[in-house]
C-alpha cells in the first residue's frame, strides 16, 4: 500500500460526521450505534496505517462497548432529554479547539513537528533492529510490549484490574443495604 | 497536516459532547470519541509513507526493516484501548447506580435531587 492518504481522508471524515451524529441525536439507541460506527471506522483505519495488532484489539473492545452501553443503559431509559442548545459549551469547547492549534502552532512550528509519514523513530529504531536477536519475538510490537516496556505494561495492567474492580464493587449485590434497609434500622 | 488537524476537530467535538449535554450516557459516548481521536493521533504520528506493519516474516532481508512504522505508539496504544475499555465499564456501571438512585438519566435533575 504505498499511498493511503485518499483512505484515510475518507475514512476519518466518515468517523467526523458519525461523531456529528452521535452527538447530536435525539435517540440514545441511535447514538451509541453511530459511536460505535466511529469505532469500527477506526479500527478499518488502523489497518491502512500499518497496526494489525491495533485493529483486531479496536475490533473486539468494540463490540464489548456496543453490548455493554446497550444492555447496561439503553434499556433502561430511552427517553430523549428535551433542552435548548448551551452556548457556554459551544464556546468554552471552541476556546479550547483555538488553544490546542495555536499552542501546536507556537511549540512545533519553527521547531519542525513531524510531518505525515515521516515519524522521527529515534527509540523505536533500536527497538527494530534489536527485536528479533535480544527477544526472539517476530512481532515488534508484542517484544516492546511484553519485554522492553514491561514495566509500562505491568501499570498499564493494574490500572485496568482498579477500573474493574471499581465497576465489580459499584455494580455487586450482596452486601450493599438498600435505602429502605436504612431508614427502617 | 491536515490529518491532525481532523483529529482535533474530533477531540473538540468530544469535549463538546462531554461539556454540554445534559443525559449522562451522552457524556460517556463524548468521553468516548475523545479517546478514539487520542489513539488514532497516536498512531498516526508513527506512520511511515509507504510504510508496513511491524512484523518481521522469514527470510525477510534486512533492509526491509527500514520500512516498518514506529511501533512504540502502538505498543502504547494497545494498552490505552483495553484500558479504555474498562474506564467505559466503571462509568457505566457509574451511570446505572445513578439510575438505580434518582430513577433518571438527566444530570440537572440528578443535581436538584441533591441535599
Amino acid at each position: 500500500m504505498e499511498n493511503i492518504t485518499p483512505q484515510l481522508y475518507t475514512l476519518l471524515v466518515f468517523m467526523v460526521v458519525g461523531s456529528i451524529v452521535a452527538i447530536e441525536a435525539r435517540n440514545l439507541l441511535s447514538a451509541v450505534i453511530s459511536v460505535s460506527a466511529v469505532g469500527f471506522a477506526l479500527s478499518v483505519a488502523f489497518l491502512f496505517l500499518g497496526a494489525p495488532d491495533i485493529a483486531i484489539t479496536q475490533l473486539v473492545v468494540e463490540i464489548l462497548v456496543l453490548i455493554i452501553l446497550i444492555r447496561g443503559t439503553i434499556l433502561l431509559d430511552n427517553t430523549a432529554i428535551e433542552k435548548g442548545r448551551d452556548t457556554l459549551a459551544m464556546v468554552a469547547s471552541l476556546i479550547f479547539f483555538g488553544l490546542i492549534l495555536g499552542f501546536g502552532a507556537m511549540i512545533f512550528g519553527s521547531t519542525g513537528f513531524p510531518e505525515f509519514g515521516e515519524p522521527l523513530m529515534r527509540v523505536s529504531r533500536v527497538y527494530v533492529q534489536t527485536g528479533l536477536p535480544a527477544t526472539y519475538a517476530a512481532n515488534i510490537v508484542a517484544a516492546v510490549i511484553l519485554d522492553f516496556r514491561a514495566y509500562d505494561t505491568l501499570g498499564e495492567a493494574s490500572v485496568l484490574f482498579a477500573a474493574i474492580l471499581g465497576a465489580l464493587a459499584l455494580l455487586r449485590r450482596s452486601g450493599s443495604a438498600t435505602r429502605e434497609e436504612v431508614v427502617s434500622a | 497536516m491536515t490529518v491532525y488537524f481532523l483529529c482535533v476537530v474530533l477531540l473538540t467535538m468530544g469535549l463538546y459532547c462531554l461539556v454540554a449535554k445534559k443525559n449522562i450516557v451522552k457524556k460517556v459516548i463524548g468521553l468516548i470519541i475523545m479517546e478514539y481521536a487520542v489513539n488514532l493521533y497516536l498512531i498516526i504520528i508513527g506512520y511511515k509513507r509507504g510504510g508496513v506493519a511491524p512484523v518481521i516474516e522469514r527470510g525477510m532481508n534486512p533492509a526491509a526493516l527500514e520500512r516498518f512504522v514506529d511501533p512504540l505508539p502502538q505498543a502504547l496504544v494497545l494498552t490505552s484501548i483495553v484500558i479504555g475499555l474498562g474506564v467505559m465499564a466503571l462509568m457505566v456501571a457509574m451511570c446505572l447506580r445513578l439510575y438505580e438512585k434518582h430513577g433518571t438519566f438527566d444530570m440537572s435533575q440528578i443535581s436538584k435531587l441533591r441535599g
